[in-house]
């Protein structure tokens, strides 16, 4: 099985390239729509600006192609940004439109800490989880963001807590996605993307 | 569950190899930057600093070649600075596999550097890198507007920014500095006390506590880290969110598995590695 790394020219591409590697799977880097229509599965890494991604998927005309890929069933990784743009919209970008595949917004974490979110974290888990499966519960992994989901609902399985509850880590049917760097965050991490790969090839 | 205090070795290179001096002068070689590297990663290091401290234009490829056979080792984030001055620079460092970059002299020089990376890359991937001295005296060369200090600053105690490694002084209060920095789109604030570097007496608590205080962004200490003890008061006393040190990592001074330890021990948060 070959991952499509969707490359839309802002993303961590290379990081999350070499920790696949690592675990011995085969990726190829696209934004092309015909690959992300063959794609068996796909991961889409992000960071920096959420306006960044959802733009250059729209310039790209990535956003119809990714978003049939994933109510066709072909199993989704979505990192950081990744993750954020699954929902309807983010407060770091108001006037763009996510993916709305899952409802609610990202907003920014309070004032009241240090922000961005930066350094290692652990998760709360609030039910069973696929990607977390053989995963110490007290497992730190490496976070960098001010934006979250923090009105996480039924598709959180795990949470973390900096500033307000938000989602850290979502399972929905095919669709998976972290809001920590599972590519920087050592064994952990790399466990995390191998249990993907594994339910990837399932 | 809290967010770990970070640990940091850094790797000050000359492009190809690790250096080291005291007081930014006096190098000499202290070994291979991906050896190094493979073994921070492998020892519970939370993340790995990479910086040219020549930072010669024509040293430049060998650097970017240095950070992209690091970054080859790493499972953790890698920061990588030393001559950043356009944002060209700061995207063959992120190309070749730095998720963060670190500018100094050249965000001095113009501040607005700071503002185009952050825009590009995000606030998370720029580091502010400030080098401070405390001025100790009074003199009319230090004040030269002759207003008393305790007037003009935050606190009778001010440090100054110093650029070019270290040795010439930007007249630029250290404070103000960070605070600019942080509106200006720094992400996170790498402080280096240019008067505790390389003597291993431990970090500077004032200044870190000082600069910590005055800005909403996560700062790493630097400069004169020796005994575990160092690491915990500057956690505690200085308000650090991560601590940084290069020397007493390499020559096995210090052990972070074994640092690690011990600030859990301490009560402090740290990510123990398994």
């Amino acid at each position: 099985m070959k991952i499509t790394l969707l490359d839309y020219g802002a993303g961590n591409v290379t990081s999350v390239e070499r920790a696949l590697r690592r675990l011995g799977a085969e990726s190829q880097r696209s934004n092309s729509a015909e690959h992300l229509a063959k794609a068996e599965a796909i991961i889409l890494p992000g960071v920096g600006h959420y306006a960044a991604l959802i733009r250059a998927l729209d310039q790209q005309e990535l956003r119809a192609p990714l978003v049939d890929a994933l109510q066709r069933g072909v199993p989704f990784l979505g990192i950081c940004l990744g993750l954020q743009a699954l929902y309807k919209s983010s407060e770091e970008a108001p006037q763009l439109q996510g993916l709305n595949l899952l409802p609610g917004r990202v907003s920014q974490l309070p004032a009241s800490v240090k922000l961005p979110h930066m350094g290692w974290n652990q998760l709360k888990l609030t039910r069973s989880s696929r990607l977390l499966e053989g995963i110490t519960p007290d497992a730190f992994f490496y976070f960098a963001h001010s934006f979250a989901a923090t009105c996480p609902n039924g598709e959180a399985v795990a949470t973390c807590d900096y500033g307000a509850i938000f989602a850290a880590v979502l399972e929905k049917e095919n669709i998976f996605a972290v809001q920590f760097h599972p590519e920087k965050s050592g064994d952990a991490g790399a466990k995390l993307l191998q249990n993907f790969l594994r339910l990837a090839a399932s | 569950m809290s967010l770990a205090h970070r640990i940091i070795p850094c790797l000050d290179t000359d492009g190809a190899r690790v250096v080291k001096g005291v007081h930014f002068v006096g190098l000499r070689d202290a070994g291979d930057p991906v050896a190094l590297a493979a073994r921070y990663n492998a020892e519970g290091a939370d993340e790995l600093v990479v910086l040219d401290i020549a930072a010669s234009r024509d040293r430049r490829p060998t650097f970017l070649e240095t950070i992209r056979r690091v970054a080859a080792e790493l499972a953790i984030p890698l920061t990588a600075g030393g001559g950043i001055r356009t944002l060209e620079d700061a995207r063959s460092v992120i190309r070749a596999g730095a998720d963060k970059v670190t500018v100094n002299t050249a965000a001095v020089e113009r501040p607005e550097l700071i503002a185009e990376l952050s825009r590009e890359f995000g606030a998370q991937a720029v580091v502010l890198a400030i080098d401070a001295k405390l001025i100790t005296s009074l003199s009319p060369k230090n004040n030269p507007s002759k207003e008393p200090l305790q007037k003009t600053s935050f606190s009778p105690v001010r440090w100054d920014v110093m650029v070019r490694g270290g040795r010439e002084s930007a007249d630029l209060d250290a404070v103000l500095w960070a605070m600019m920095g942080v509106a200006s789109g720094a992400g996170e604030i790498l402080l280096t006390s240019v008067d505790r570097d390389g003597t291993q007496l431990g970090f500077d608590v004032p200044l870190t506590a000082a600069i910590s205080r005055a800005v909403s962004v996560p700062v790493i200490a630097s400069g004169g880290a020796k005994l575990p003890e160092h690491f915990a008061q500057i956690f505690r006393k200085g308000r650090a969110d991560a601590a940084l040190a290069a020397s007493i990592f390499h020559d096995n001074v210090q052990s972070i598995r074994e640092l690690k330890r011990y600030l859990a021990t301490h009560n402090i948060g740290v990510r123990l590695p398994c």
